[in-house]
């Protein structure tokens, strides 16, 4: 007994939340503003995420489906798993975005949907693989990006997302079929001409979509490239310049890293930062996700110590993870064979 | 007594899960959000060491936006300090936040040490991610506020 209550002190002392636990009522709105406003908007209308706020979302999407896609995110499709959020504050964001249509949401019964997947393969190719693609992959891109007028048409979310799959019911899944949503492309499928057994074999055939698992989300890799120069920091750096422009990327900055903090002239000369970049790069880059400003433009960084001198620059890898955005990873592995063949060809 | 040590682990393993990213969204545009940028900035004790720019030509080929800025800031003695210890730290030196507008709206964000955690076990070092994590979230958090 004695035993418990030391460790219960010893929990709550590392636990900061377990202290505030009874602190407060959670703020829904303000939560939302705090987590969920960057991407889908201060009211809910879209962004880089998708509406939150249309009635057709809201009238077939389950309070489950929300607590659920809080927990799991939508791995690789940018929107982030919540995991430091307490089931209190899910619930009061939840009751947040429901104030929005003054409705509770529906009460779905847990039955597993009996469907021919097979014809409801033929009918997804038929009616809906030219917006969700083929496997249900999704549209490229995701929601409304920034990089798009705000009155383009919604992208298609991902149906065959692990975090998708493991939050959906099948009466959800039916529900919103035969529903559609106004305001986005989404149609309902009476409107093509469809019926309630051809919902059944959609719902069936999504259930039999090839589904990433959602722990696949890779390790992190080193995070930076790096390689001695056989030269003296001005040969480095002189060479640098040489591969850069010879890749077609244009010198932006060059500058100390102390440049700024330290009294001019007063800086470490021994640590110089070379930007660069080309608008072809920069404009791919952010057309996929805005985000990837954070790492623009190009950087890499000379290093002269006492053991020599040194070239360096963040691993580019680790970025379509940080982002949580599968389509980051080519672009990724790009700029990562970019860096590291420049400071080769500058360094050997 | 074990349901107990359970709950420990478990609370151990909760209290590490961190953020990857800090992101909001704030209803001030572009120029008002990028000076309360700065003013939360000084007034967690760092200096701006320069605003970068990322835009450069960006309405040219049909962006929707040309206010996309980059803002570094640190503390002098730190930076010293830690690229002379860590120098392989130095590519993430000195701190930013990326800053752009979105219509009316401005967006914020800035990239945790989470992915940096597992390579530099130094306690000190933690510490040091600790205490930037926690300075920049809240940084974001009072420009979020801000109306
Ligand atoms: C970093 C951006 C981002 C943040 C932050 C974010 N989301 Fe998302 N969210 C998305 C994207 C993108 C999608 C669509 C995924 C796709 O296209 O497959 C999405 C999808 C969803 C869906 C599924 C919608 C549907 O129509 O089925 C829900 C529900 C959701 N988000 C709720 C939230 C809530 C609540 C928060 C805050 C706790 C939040 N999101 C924070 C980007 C984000
Ligand atoms: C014209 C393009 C288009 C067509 C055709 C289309 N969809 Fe959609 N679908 C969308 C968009 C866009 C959304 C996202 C709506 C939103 O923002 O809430 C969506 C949403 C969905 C959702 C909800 C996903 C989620 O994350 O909430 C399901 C399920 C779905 N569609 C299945 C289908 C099926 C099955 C068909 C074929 C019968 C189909 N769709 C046809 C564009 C389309």
């Amino acid at each position: 007994m004695k035993n418990s209550f030391v460790l219960l002190a010893i929990l709550a002392l590392i636990n900061p939340a377990l202290r505030v636990v009874q602190a407060s009522e959670p703020d829904g709105a303000e939560l939302y503003q705090q987590n969920c406003a960057v991407c889908h908007g201060v009211h809910g209308d879209g962004g880089v995420g998708i509406p939150l706020n249309l009635p057709d979302f809201l009238a077939v999407a389950s309070d489950e489906y929300f607590r659920a896609t809080l927990r799991e995110g939508r791995p690789g499709r940018v929107m982030p798993a919540f995991p430091l959020l307490r089931d209190d504050e899910v619930d009061a964001i939840i009751a947040f975005i429901r104030s929005w249509s003054g409705e509770p949401g529906p009460d779905y019964k847990h039955v597993a949907i009996d469907g021919d997947p097979g014809r409801g393969r033929k009918l997804f190719g038929d009616h809906c693989a030219a917006c969700h693609g083929q496997q249900g992959q999704g549209a490229t891109g995701t929601g409304v990006t920034f990089s798009r007028p705000r009155g383009a048409p919604i992208m298609a979310p991902a149906l065959d997302n692990p975090g998708f799959q493991r939050s959906v019911s099948d009466a959800m899944l039916k529900a919103t079929l035969l529903r559609g949503r106004d305001g986005t492309p989404m149609p309902s499928i009476k409107a093509m001409g469809l019926n309630e057994k051809d919902a059944d074999d959609l719902v069936a055939f999504l259930r039999h979509l090839e589904v990433g698992s959602p722990s696949d989300k890779q390790a992190a890799t080193e995070p930076v490239i790096r390689f001695e120069s056989f030269y003296d920091l001005e040969q480095t750096l002189s060479n640098l310049k040489q591969a850069v422009i010879g890749r077609n990327f244009r010198i932006i900055r060059e500058q100390y890293l102390e440049q700024g903090l330290a009294e001019e002239g007063a800086e470490n000369k021994r640590q110089v930062m070379l930007y660069f970049c080309n608008f072809a790069f920069l404009n791919d880059a952010l057309a996929i996700d805005p985000r990837v400003g954070l790492f623009l433009p190009c950087r890499i960084t000379v290093l002269e110590t006492d053991d020599g001198v040194e070239v360096m620059s963040i691993n580019p890898e680790n970025l379509s993870r940080l982002f949580n955005n599968r389509e980051l990873d080519k672009a990724c592995q790009q700029m990562h064979d970019l860096y590291s063949e420049i400071m080769e060809e500058a360094t050997l | 007594m074990r349901k107990l040590l359970a709950i420990l682990l478990l609370s151990f393993s909760t209290t590490i899960v961190s953020k990857d990213l800090y992101m909001v969204r704030t209803r001030q545009p572009f120029p008002e959000a990028m000076s309360t940028l700065q003013e939360k900035i000084a007034g967690k004790g760092y200096q701006l060491s320069r605003v970068q720019r990322v835009d450069i030509g960006l309405t040219a080929s049909g962006y929707r936006t040309d206010k996309y800025r980059i803002v570094f800031f640190g503390k002098l003695d730190e930076i010293r300090d830690i690229s002379e210890r860590h120098a392989t730290l130095v590519p993430y030196l000195p701190l930013k936040i990326a800053i752009f507008a979105e219509g009316d709206e401005t967006i914020l964000l800035a990239s945790s040490f989470a992915h940096l955690r597992s390579f530099y076990p130094d306690s000190d070092l933690q510490a040091d991610f600790d205490q930037w994590e926690k300075d920049i979230e809240e940084i974001l958090e009072q420009v979020r506020a801000t109306e």
